[in-house]
């Protein structure tokens, strides 16, 4: 362990900030799905670059952690790097890039491969976190339709997806219902990867810093991406498998190789991609 | 065979490192000391104190040294540090009728006690530009200085209420909130309100106010009263129980008069759009005055139509430092949710051309 940032806190938050922070992180784990307001500290980060992850890492970081931080599924991403390297200077914590080896993962817009375990926490960064924003704009108007139930507002919104294309349209930050009572956004993460919300054995948190707000999925909870009975959740994948390792169930990047129509399908998940290419190898 | 692009530790760092050095420019000409820029940039370090929301004439010309003249970026350094300070507590109301004036102007009284004072004002300057500034010189002459006033110098909204024509303000009892550590909810207290527009984007604000002004929510303001200039500002420490004096900070206040028909409960008078800003910012001062009236408009029973008069739309959009963060963040990677867009597009044409095949087949 390194020694963390003279000057500062460990992970940088003072600790009545992060005794703030930790009830609001019960509050949300007590309601599960419902958006705790709490008093988002000014960060070292611009808002909308994660700093509502940043701040429910730093206040349930212990310095016996592992962190890892992937952003788009990866670890090397510029982002991922620089939230890593703050943690790295403030609390001086191990990091990873292996999932396995990881008790706190910080993501953005993505749900690694492998399952998670008891013992680990998914820490999402959240941009947006009320799930009918863009039908009503109004916070004082949505939370009295959180308060009341009344999601028809989305159902209609998805109905008129199926009348005009013929299928549901939104292929991220697909609404969940969490535990059979609040309408939730799971962070902009591609609709594949709503089905591993459900009944994960890892805690996962959701911190929106420039909204203010916390929210809380505990293990093993149900969350159900929201569908009709005709017309049933379908999550969307490239059909392609990985140029790497060949993958054909993970979630896939498409990246462009010349201006000729040239292009190859890698995984999203850079960790889940480079143990199965080492074992590959490894069996060569 | 494609290969990942790696490497984006050294590429954060030899960014980094060419920041640094376009900061610094061309190394013949001499380098800005942070007191330069306190004392020969001083509305852009009471513009990055208002915005930062941090008295600090030091640390915010440091902060425009370290962000290259980007204001709002020097904000947010400010603001950054500013949230690592303890917070002690809140001030006792800051006494502005007994501010020590370096400027007092007022639109609605020819005279009045204390009189009219220019101070150092851009007003009624004549906006040529001075190419004797491109040449290092002496020093400007002094300004002739008048003999300090030793009459009081009243409020005018005061005066205006003691002849019962002005709305008096009710006093909120306890500490007033603060947005620093207590989200926003709807809907928001005056105390709140005005503490997000005195730390709000200066360009925000000025277009809101502007709009109330062209019929989007306006109510005949004048003003009342500008007054520029300092005040003390007194603490009571809980280990003592009585007010003491901790300094003096420079401030710009507002008061603008505004037009009230009266309801059922109350009878025609003015009422108050109140503008009160951290150093030197009329423009600031007044904006906020006309924003913070408008906000009042349901309180007063008036029809809330405009922009202006809309406190989520105000409130939830004025913050600079939150408002940068966001539409900056869509320059990071989105390739996951574009991929799933792209995919869906896919899907949905492959339907549609399917479709049209069957259609044209029958």
């Amino acid at each position: 362990m390194n020694a963390p940032l003279a000057g500062y806190n460990f992970a940088y938050l003072d600790e009545a900030t992060k005794r703030m922070l930790r009830r609001t992180i019960l509050k949300a784990v007590a309601v599960p799905g419902h958006q705790i307001p709490f008093g988002a500290r000014e960060m070292p980060l611009p808002y909308g670059w994660g700093t509502g992850g940043i701040q429910v890492t730093a206040a349930i970081l212990g310095p016996a952690d592992t962190l890892k931080v992937i952003d788009q599924g990866a670890d090397d991403t510029t982002n991922a790097i620089s939230i890593r390297r703050f943690f790295t200077r403030v609390a001086g914590v191990a990091t990873t890039e292996r999932t396995e080896e990881a008790t706190i993962i910080q993501t953005r817009h993505r749900i690694p491969e492998a399952a998670l375990r008891e013992d680990q926490i998914l820490v999402y960064q959240v941009p947006q976190p009320e799930p009918l924003s863009k039908l009503e704009p109004r916070r004082a108007e949505t939370k009295r339709l959180h308060a009341l139930a009344d999601y028809g507002l989305m159902h209609v919104r998805l109905y008129e997806d199926i009348a005009r294309l013929g299928h549901i349209a939104k292929a991220y930050d697909y609404p969940v219902m969490v535990n059979g009572r609040y309408l939730m956004s799971p962070s902009p993460i591609p609709a594949f990867d709503n089905p591993k919300m459900h009944r994960m054995a890892a805690l996962q948190l959701f911190g929106a810093g420039r909204e203010k707000r916390i929210y809380a999925i505990p293990p093993y909870t149900e969350v159900r991406s929201l569908d009709f009975e005709d017309h049933p959740f379908r999550p969307i994948r490239a059909p392609q498998a990985c140029a790497l390792c060949g993958s054909r169930e993970s979630y896939l990047d498409e990246v462009i190789t010349d201006d000729r129509g040239g292009r190859v399908f890698v995984c999203s998940d850079t960790d889940y991609c480079g143990t199965r290419v080492a074992a590959q190898k490894g069996v060569a | 065979m494609y290969v990942a692009v790696k490497g984006g530790e050294r590429a954060i760092s030899a960014a980094h490192a060419w920041l640094d050095e376009t900061r610094r420019g061309d190394p013949a000409v001499p380098e800005l000391t942070v007191a330069q820029i306190e004392q020969q940039m001083g509305l852009a370090v009471d513009r990055v104190m208002a915005e930062g929301s941090c008295h600090d004439r030091f640390l915010a010309a440091l902060a425009i040294k370290q962000a290259k003249g980007d204001l709002i970026e020097a904000a947010f350094l400010l603001r950054a540090y500013r949230t690592t300070l303890p917070r002690f507590g809140a001030s006792e109301p800051l006494d502005t009728g007994a501010m020590r004036l370096r400027r007092r102007i007022s639109a609605t009284y020819k005279d009045l006690p204390g009189g009219q004072v220019l101070g150092p004002t851009f007003d009624y300057t004549h906006r040529l530009l001075d190419f004797a500034l491109a040449a290092e010189g002496a020093p400007p002459p002094a300004a002739p200085e008048a003999a300090a006033p030793v009459a009081p110098t009243p409020r005018v909204t005061e005066l205006l209420a003691r002849e019962g024509l002005m709305q008096r303000e009710a006093a909120e009892p306890g500490e007033p909130g603060d947005l620093t550590r207590q989200p926003l909810t709807f809907p928001a207290p005056r105390d709140v309100r005005l503490q997000n527009l005195a730390r709000g984007d200066e360009g925000f604000v000025l277009a809101l106010g502007y709009s109330t002004q062209r019929g989007y929510g306006g109510n005949h303001p004048f003003v009342g009263e500008i007054r520029v200039g300092h005040v003390t500002v007194e603490f009571t420490p809980p280990e003592l129980g009585f007010p003491i004096e901790i300094g003096e900070i420079g401030i710009t206040e507002c008061q603008m008069v505004n037009q009230f028909k009266g309801s059922r409960t109350e009878p025609p008078q003015f009422t108050r759009g109140y503008g009160l800003v951290f150093g030197h910012g009329e423009r600031r001062a007044m904006s906020m005055a006309l924003v913070d009236r408008a906000l009042r408009s349901a309180e007063l029973g008036e029809d809330v139509t405009a922009p202006a008069q809309d406190q989520e739309f105000v409130l939830y959009h004025s913050d600079n430092i939150e408002a940068t963060g966001f539409v900056e963040h869509l320059k990071l990677p989105h390739y996951v949710d574009f991929q799933s867009e792209l995919e869906n597009l896919r899907t949905i044409r492959a339907a549609l051309a399917r479709d049209s095949m069957a259609e044209a087949a029958e």
